[in-house]
């Protein structure tokens, strides 16, 4: 993200751009991350409704939305999302939390 | 223009200023000696005088935090306390004006705690004079009411955007009945105008973040654009001062000058002792001593590079000061004078007088246009000096 210079801000340190969290990248602050197992994901959703931050990529394009996967730009790895990620396939999670390697 | 002459309290004067603002909102903790100023915008709302919004809160830090609220969604909006009330405040003083929201504050000048005292000094205002807002100050009814007037158009002026707060003496000011001249409501709507507010909160076309974090990555930019506003405040309160004189027949600036032009000795001072000293001047005046006095109105920005002008040349200078910097070297208003005067190689030295309310008589006026006679003489005066108290 580049920065922007003083005589560009707005007065106030007003932010007037909605939703440009998406250009702010904060992906290494962590120290685990969720590792997606595809074939166990029943596409329920929670982990995308329990993100805090905006890490869950989903396709929704169908009928259905479908879990794509993390967005590591910016995941903080709280691991929120593997706690509440059901595990439906044969009691096993789709969403796993493993030491990130950097 | 046409102007009733009144006889009002300070509190009252300042109180029916801020009506003809015609503010959306205002949120107020009763102090004293406050107390009566919201006392009387009480009553003009329950009246039908007034139709502004007035919330009810539990303390200051929720009196700013309200104003700060209703000011961000675009709200014209102000607030007024005292002493211990402003101190309560303090952390969101500093947020109204990084978020540079044009909020107007009675501040009825009134010493902090402790011992607890309800009188009039400087030192709740000047707590505050690194907070970012512009302080006004009064000498009297009228220039309260004058202050109250302008402050709006000086905070809401786009290159300002800043919050403003009308400083007038407690008791001395505040509860003295003085007579003053008032503007019609229609005359004084026309000089306020109507708020246009740079952002809003409320507008759900158009969302925005208010007071996010900023971390080392972004704050000092919003701070260096934040001193940038204090650059331009100058001439727009020059710009308001000159059309509320054409408006009215009362010329103010940064400063009022008595007896000035040819004064060799000079006071400089803020508030409603300038009275005393106008009295005390016209005295020595006829005994042939060229005394005049310098009333600073803007403490915040100091007007620096104007005083300097006005006070080269002159051969003694000396400050009154309502209230200590503890540890510091003289009272506030001393530190930045002699700061503004750096290379003048004109003597100054300072008092301060007058902490919790105790009177400032002709008698002390005189020492200090005696002790400016010394000074100019080449005598011996020390840089800082106390005024009226029992040693």
């Amino acid at each position: 993200m580049s920065m922007i210079n003083t005589k560009d801000l707005h007065e106030g340190g007003i932010i007037r751009e909605a939703g440009n969290a998406a250009a702010y990248k904060t992906g290494d602050w962590r120290t685990f991350v969720p590792k997606f197992v595809a074939e166990n994901c029943i596409h329920c959703m929670f982990c995308w409704i329990y993100c805090p931050d905006t890490a869950i990529e989903i396709d929704a394009s169908g009928p259905k939305p479908l879990m794509k996967g993390i967005i590591m730009d910016h995941c903080k790895g709280c691991g929120i999302c593997a706690q509440e990620c059901p595990p439906a396939k044969k009691g096993k999670s789709a969403l796993v939390m493993v030491r990130e390697e950097k | 223009m046409e102007q009733k002459l009144v006889a009002l309290s300070g509190n009252e004067a300042v109180a029916y200023a801020f009506r003809q603002a015609r503010p959306h909102v205002a949120a107020a903790f009763p102090i004293t000696p406050q107390t009566e100023m919201m006392h009387k915008y009480a009553e003009f709302v329950a009246n039908g005088e007034s139709t502004t919004e007035m919330i009810l809160v539990e303390s200051e830090h929720s009196a700013m935090s309200a104003a700060v609220g209703a000011a961000a969604a675009g709200a014209r909006t102000f607030t007024a306390t005292s002493s211990a009330g402003f101190a309560l405040m303090w952390e969101v003083v500093y947020i109204a004006a990084s978020l540079r929201l044009p909020i107007c504050m009675a501040l009825v000048n009134r010493a902090l705690s402790g011992n607890i005292n309800i009188h009039c000094d400087h030192s709740d205002s000047m707590g505050g004079r690194d907070a970012g807002w512009i302080h006004l100050f009064s000498e009297n009814a009228q220039e309260s009411y004058d202050n109250g007037v302008m402050a709006w158009r000086i905070a809401e002026h786009m290159d300002v955007r800043l919050p403003v707060m009308v400083n007038y003496d407690g008791f001395i000011i505040s509860h003295t009945a003085d007579a003053l001249y008032l503007l019609p409501d229609d005359a004084a709507w026309k000089f306020i105008g109507k708020y246009n507010p740079a952002y809003t909160l409320l507008n759900p076309e158009k969302p925005i973040t208010v007071g996010p974090l900023d971390l080392t990555d972004y704050y000092f930019e919003h701070k260096t654009s934040q001193l940038a506003a204090y650059e331009k405040a100058p001439a727009i309160i020059q710009q308001v001062s000159d059309e509320f004189a054409e408006l009215t027949g009362r010329r103010y600036g940064f400063a009022e000058e008595y007896r000035l032009d040819d004064a060799d000795l000079v006071i400089v001072l803020l508030g409603s002792s300038a009275g005393t000293c106008k009295d005390v001047i016209d005295q020595y005046r006829e005994k042939g001593v060229k005394v005049g006095l310098k009333k600073l109105r803007t403490f915040r920005p100091f007007p620096h590079a104007y005083l300097a002008r006005i006070l080269a040349g002159r051969k003694a200078v000396c400050v009154l000061d309502r209230s200590a910097s503890f540890g510091g070297q003289g009272g506030p208003l001393f530190i930045e004078t002699r700061s503004a005067m750096y290379g003048l190689q004109v003597p100054i030295h300072s008092y301060i007088y007058g902490l919790g309310g105790r009177d400032f008589d002709l008698k002390q006026a005189a020492t200090v246009v005696e002790s400016l006679q010394k000074a100019a003489a080449g005598g011996e005066v020390k840089d800082i000096n106390l005024l009226g108290v029992r040693l």
